[in-house]
Parts: C-alpha cells; structure tokens; sequence
C-alpha cells in the first residue's frame, strides 16, 4: 500500500489533467485550477523544506569542520540577514538602534549555529536567548524603523538594496562573465575546423560574431548581416523546431510512462 | 572652421589605440604559435582582459541599425493608441541582469513615453530587485508626473511559475488579490477594464530562464490569443526563433538586441536623445572582445593547417 497508493495518485491526477485540457467547461476548469492552488501550496512548503535542509547541510559543514566549513557561516548568516533586511525599512529621519538590532540578529544566529554543534548547548542556548530578547527589545520599543510583512517597503531598505545591487548582482555578473576568459582560451585552443561539421560550425560562428563588427569595409556590414539573418531564421530555425518537437514528443512519452507506474524514478528507487 | 586635427575625438584617439594594440597583439602571438612556442593561458586572458578594458576606459561605443526582429516590437508599441495596458514582466535574476535590464528599461521607457499603461509582475524572486531598479532609474526618475495605480502597478513576485500564468491567463485577481503595496485589486484604476491577460495590448517576457518566455507563450500567449513579445540574454536568443513571427511579434536577444532598440528609440525622436544607453555602450567591449575571440579562431586554425600539413596532426 506504501508504493501503491504514490502510483495510484499519479495515474488518476496524471490522466485527469490531460483529459481536462479537452473539456471545456466550468467544472473542469474548477478543479483544474484548484490543483493548480494545490501545485503553489506544495511548492511553498518545498522553499521551507529547502531552508530546512541548507540550514542542516551548512550546521553539519562547521560541527565536521570540512573543506571550506567557514563559508557555511557566510551562507547562513546571508540567508536569514537578506530575510530580516527584506522585511524592515525606515520610517523616520534616522535609521535608530537598527545596527545594533543587525548585530544583536547576527550574535543570535552565530549562538544558535553554535547551539547545535557545541557540547555545551545550555551555555550557547541561554546566550542566544539574550541576544533574541535584545533583538525583540530593540524590535519593540525602536519606532525609527517598522517590519512589513504585506507590503514591498522592504525591498527599498538601503542595506536589501545595497546588498543586492553591490554584492549579489557584481558577483553573478562576474561569474557571468568569467566566461568570456574560457570561451577565448577554448576558441585558441579547441576551436578547430577538424571535419565538414566543424567546419560549418566554424564558419557561421565567425559570421554571427562578424555582423557585430563595424570596422568591416566595402559594404561587408550590410551583406554580412543578411548572412547572419539568414543562418539565424533559415537553418537555426530549422534546426530548433526539429529540436522542440523532439523534445516535446519526449516530454510525452516521458509523462505517459510516469502516468503508467513504467517510469519510478520519483519514487526514489528505479 | 575646425581643423581636422581638432576634429577627432578621445574616442577616436581610444578606437585607434585599442585596435593598435590589439592587432600588434595578435601579430606577437601569431608569431609565437608559429615558431612553436607555447603560449601560455594567461596571455589570452590578458587579451580579453584589455580588448574589455579599453572600450571601458576610452568610452567606444557604436551605433546600430535595428534588425526586423527587434523593429517589429518597436513597431508594434508604436502602434498601440494611447492608454494601451503592456503587462512586463521581470522573470530574471541579477546574473542576467546586465543582458536584459538595459532593455527591460529602454521598453518601460518607450511605453511611458507613449502615456501606455503598463503592468509589472516577474516569475523569479529576484525579479522583484531588478524590478526596483527600474521604478528608481526610469519611472520615478524620468516619469515623475506617472502615478502608481494609474499610469503603471508593481504586482510583484508570486511563486508558481507556469500555475501562476495558468491563472492569470483568465482571472488577475485570483492571482493577485492585490499589488506589492497591498492595494486591492479592486481598487486599483488600471484594472478597471482588465479581467485577466486577454484584456491586455501586449505582453512581453524579460528573462532566459524558467518559467520564462516559453512557458508565457505555452500558457498565456497561445491559449489566450495574446500578442506577445520577448527581451532575453543572447544565449537563449536562438532558440526562440521558431516563435516569431507567429507566437512571439518581436524579440530582443541579448546586449545587441537591447543596444539596437536604444538607437531605435534615440533616433526615433530628440526627446531621447540624451537617455542613458547601457546596452549601447556594453557593446564596445562585446565587438573588441569578439574581434580577438575571432582572431584567436583564425590563428588557432592556421597553426591546426599547418601542423597536419607537417604531419604533427593525424
């Protein structure tokens, strides 16, 4: 009954949701947009579940100290920091005790990480239990800032803001960009016309990269850009609706033999 | 009269210099690879490096005609009458961010402009900060007269990706009982006349990721007869192709696409002409980093040539 009921639960919701998309009336669409609540309820509790499990990863990480333990505290401390800062912004002039509030957040998560993984728990717990009364205290009785659980003040907290235009979107950029130091290296060193499909691949690579260039002279821009329209909505787009009806076909042979119980990979065991 | 001496300008004297350099470059490390010497990996990040760098330093920056793909949405909010409602919606995070936001920006602009209302929303969590960059850059800063409710709304992140654009595309309001400043939905005046995306003028998908434009075109566009356009980074602008012109009317791919509707809007009218161009200027470092990229195909594959031809190649 324990791997029956999974397989039975996917065959009718499977089937039900294909066959609805060919009924049009109010009743279907009722229940299909009642799954679909079902579906966003489901993907909220999978964030906490999440949260849960990096939270758990990163504890286990600093209690073994393995490789690069010490980056866990940045994640964590980034983590619930990013959160608190997301939900508070500044009502008055001045921001108030508000840094001594991010202090006090940041000593109680570091006495809670601790809690878990020292042998001394009471020592680490009783600390963390000042820092979060300090925490509810500043909180409380400090109106120069408020918390916003509904509304979208928080988001233009200078910290958030900062934090995530001067760290979070450098960083992803950066890692973006890296990218253009290997693709260089490999276009040196790999990129080769060895045969007839490499050769082609080559040779529209260069053509796409070419209608970019403006130093081309003799009227090369105009001929090159038609070149390179061409290859984009001729052979590309030849090539990529073959691509997504293959994928598509795949997407329902796969779906029908999930629907089926012939596919249990979801189950955790093939 | 000026002189033409007087005549050039920093950023010609820049264009020159790099372009020198670059090719004298490229002349050393040919020479190099021919005469069978290694060269090292770090010597052709150095060259990225710098062929980044100038254009930076020297301001280079070049202009561009719009290609037909990236004119026809240009045309088609053109042709929008005024109070048009465009739903834009942010499905990015900040690693996309440089492609993308200079044309989520150039199009909230364009519509603004044209007193087009228009609805923001995003499918990634992090689409909410990008969001905010553009209400900051754009819509306070140069849209002062536009007010909130009326003239734009921030409907903001909601988690579901393709659920949420099942709902949306027959009831907002199930969705999105109210905006990001816990506005009810009801009384929000742009809605006055729009039930669900249906009541919409244009719908257009900034992003590359997932839920992105696909899942907009699968579960929006298609069903609900919806005129739908697309803004992502240059990656995953090939594989959209298959969807314009029919499920998708104009497409921007990647800091070219956003640079071409920069000019197109610039030279469009001279109330633009002083906007600020991000894409346009990004794509200095793009084309120099691309010239090198070329040359190093090129030089790569003669020494390829060479070495079989010698039989050092099977």
């Amino acid at each position: 009954m324990k791997r029956q009921l999974p397989f039975l639960l996917v065959f009718i919701f499977g089937a039900f949701m294909t066959i609805q998309y060919y009924i049009p009336h109010e009743s279907s669409e009722f229940v299909y947009t009642f799954l679909l609540d079902w579906t966003m309820i489901i993907g909220i509790f999978a964030l906490a579940l999440g949260i849960w499990s990096l939270y758990q990863v990163s504890v286990e990480k600093i209690k073994h100290k393995k490789e690069n333990w010490v980056y866990s505290y940045v994640t964590l401390f980034g983590l619930f920091i990013m959160v608190v800062l997301g939900f508070t912004f500044k009502v008055g002039d001045s921001w108030g005790l508000y840094s001594v509030f991010v202090i006090a957040l940041m000593a109680f998560l570091y006495c809670l990480i601790n809690a878990s993984i020292a042998k001394s728990k009471g020592l680490w717990f009783g600390l963390s239990g000042v820092a979060l009364v300090v925490l509810l205290g500043i909180a409380y009785f400090d109106d120069s800032w408020g918390v916003a659980f509904m509304t979208s003040e928080g988001l233009r907290n200078t910290m958030f803001t900062n934090f995530a235009d001067f760290v979070m979107t450098p960083i992803l950029a950066t890692m973006f960009a890296l990218l253009a130091f290997f693709i260089a290296s490999a276009a040196y060193r790999a990129f080769r016309a060895r045969n007839v499909l490499a050769s082609l691949l080559l040779v529209s690579a260069i053509i796409v990269m070419l209608r970019f260039n403006p130093y081309m002279p003799f009227g090369l821009p105009e001929l090159i850009a038609e070149l390179s329209n061409w290859l984009m909505n001729v052979p590309n787009l030849a090539a990529q609706r073959a691509i997504v009806i293959g994928i598509g076909l795949g997407i329902v042979a796969t779906s029908l033999k999930v629907i089926l119980g012939i596919e249990r990979g979801y189950m955790g065991k093939g | 009269m000026l002189s033409p001496l007087m005549a050039i300008t920093v950023q010609d004297i820049g264009i020159t210099v790099s372009l020198v350099f670059i090719l004298l470059g490229l002349a050393w490390l040919a020479w190099r690879s021919f005469s069978g010497k290694e060269v090292d990996r770090r010597i052709i990040f150095l060259f990225i490096f710098f062929s980044v760098a100038m254009p930076v330093i020297f301001k280079i920056s070049f202009k561009f005609k719009a290609t037909p793909i990236v004119n026809a949405l240009y045309e088609k909010i053109e042709s929008l009458p005024n109070n048009s409602t465009v739903l834009i919606s942010y499905d990015f995070d900040p690693a996309m961010a440089p492609e993308v936001q200079p044309m989520a920006d150039a199009l909230s602009r364009h519509c603004l402009s044209r007193d087009i209302k228009i609805v923001y929303m995003c499918l990634f969590p992090t689409g909410q900060g990008q969001l905010e960059q553009t209400f900051s850059t754009v819509v306070r800063n140069e849209f002062p007269e536009k007010q909130d409710g009326i003239d734009f709304v921030n409907l903001g992140y909601k988690a579901g990706g393709e659920g949420v654009l099942n709902v949306i595309v027959t009831d907002f309001e199930k969705m999105f009982p109210t905006d990001v400043n816990s506005v009810p939905y009801s009384e929000i005046p742009i809605f006055d006349n729009i039930k669900s995306c249906k009541n919409l003028d244009l719908i257009i998908s900034i992003g590359g990721g997932r839920p992105g434009i696909k899942e907009w075109v699968l579960f929006v566009g298609d069903p609900g007869n919806i005129p739908m356009a697309a803004g992502v980074a240059a990656v995953v602008a090939p594989q959209l192709y298959p969807y314009y012109p029919n499920q998708i009317l104009g497409l921007l791919g990647g800091v070219k696409g956003a640079a071409e509707y920069e000019n197109r809007l610039r030279d469009s009218d001279p109330k633009f002409a002083d906007m600020p161009t991000p894409a346009t200027t990004m794509m200095g470092p793009q084309t120099l980093a691309h010239i090198v990229v070329m040359s190093f195909i090129i030089i790569g594959n003669i020494l390829f040539f060479r070495n079989r031809k010698r039989g050092e190649i099977s």
